[in-house]
């Protein structure tokens, strides 16, 4: 009865996790301006991430975590560089 | 499936609430994110799903595997520290990309820089 | 010693990180850990940050619960303006708050903060007239995030005096 309401209340929480992805997403797809599908982008990367450490509460999964730890980090490195490039790549100065 | 039903009970109730929690929070971050009209209401929007959303899924699993004491549960920690900290860099950095640009096409609705300085004054 | 370490801070934050990551308490992992933070640090001395001095870091720990509590308030505060978007759209806005912080790093740490708590998010600082420019998602309440982002301030020029 309790492994049930577990198994349940994961699989629900992936299924709203995944439910933000696809709002982050169509943010990303309607726009209107560039850093509005950054913001979405940005968004989509945590929202990735929680998903993975739902995962990997599921099945246990080291390497869940690993992956987990390297989009976090890459997510910012990414983020920071569509700003910098928003700053001074389109504007000729 | 195994491990999670060696939880016992008051742990997985704990464990169930708390990622449930964090699965609404930031549910309800995106859909901020679908719903704000501007940009700059948006820009507040994802701070709810890394402040609170993160932190609570990091402490669900901390708890889970505390109590099972499968493994070390130090890579929470640290994609607790990550998000809390390079998330503020990120969201200053783009609502200052979005400010720049809002000042270069002469939109009405941001405000003026302070005075006509060289932008050797930003943070 | 500070020839040795020119960062202790950062070089104690890159080693706990360090071990973090290996997991381990090896001898070997202790060894290597010591090795990479003081070359990091090393490094960070090549970038020249600004120095600041932490006079009453024992104040660090109850600022940040209160920083945190201030978070899971205005999650709170955020969640239902945004369910509420349709019914009754909320009034953003900016707004300016005057500082007279002069530490480098305190103010990076109150941008953060600040940029941290969902319903306020800091756009741009000007250094020669002091004025931090801010967004809000909920501008009637203009007076209370004044007020609490001038409290932050105090605290933190107590902190890093």
């Amino acid at each position: 009865m309790m492994g049930l309401a577990i198994v349940w209340s994961v699989l629900l929480a992936q299924i709203m996790i995944a439910l933000a992805m696809a709002f982050a997403l169509y943010r990303i797809a309607r726009g209107p301006r560039a850093q509005d599908r950054i913001l979405g982008l940005d968004t989509l990367y945590i929202n990735g991430m929680l998903m993975l450490l739902t995962y990997g509460i599921r099945t246990a999964n080291t390497l869940y975590f690993e992956s987990a730890l390297i989009v976090a980090v890459i997510g910012f490195a990414s983020t920071v560089a569509f700003a910098k490039f928003l700053m001074r790549g389109e504007v000729i100065e | 499936m195994s491990h999670l039903t060696d939880l016992p009970p008051w742990a997985a109730i704990a464990v169930c609430g708390l990622m449930l929690l964090g699965a609404a929070i930031t549910l309800v971050g995106s859909l901020g994110l679908l719903r704000l009209p501007s940009f700059y209401e948006r820009l507040h929007a994802p701070t709810m799903a890394t402040s609170g959303g993160t932190i609570v899924i990091c402490l669900a699993s901390m708890l889970c595997f505390a109590v099972l004491q499968s493994r070390w549960i130090v890579h929470e920690l640290l994609i607790i520290f990550f998000v809390t900290v390079t998330t503020p860099v990120t969201l200053m950095l783009l609502g200052q990309a979005a400010l720049y640009r809002d000042r270069f096409e002469d939109r009405k609705d941001v405000p003026r820089k302070p005075r006509p300085a060289p932008d050797e004054g930003a943070l | 010693m500070r020839t040795w370490f020119p960062y202790p801070l950062l070089s104690t934050g890159l080693f706990l990180m360090w071990l973090l990551l290996n997991q381990s308490v090896a001898p070997g992992s202790i060894l290597l850990g010591i090795v990479v933070s003081t070359g990091l640090a090393w490094v960070a001395l090549k970038l020249q940050p600004r120095r600041s001095h932490l006079g009453r870091w024992w104040r660090l720990p109850g600022f940040g619960l209160a920083v945190v509590a201030d978070i899971a308030r205005s999650n709170l505060a955020v969640a239902l303006i945004i369910l509420r978007a349709r019914r009754r759209p909320s009034r953003a806005g900016f707004m300016t708050v005057d500082l007279d912080l002069e530490d480098e790093n305190a103010l990076a740490l109150l941008a953060c903060i600040v940029t941290a708590t969902p319903g306020t998010a800091c756009l741009e600082f000007d250094r020669r007239s002091k004025v931090l420019l801010l967004h809000v998602l909920d501008i009637e309440n203009e007076e209370l995030w004044r007020r609490t982002v001038k409290h932050y301030e105090a605290e933190l020029k107590e902190i890093f005096q």
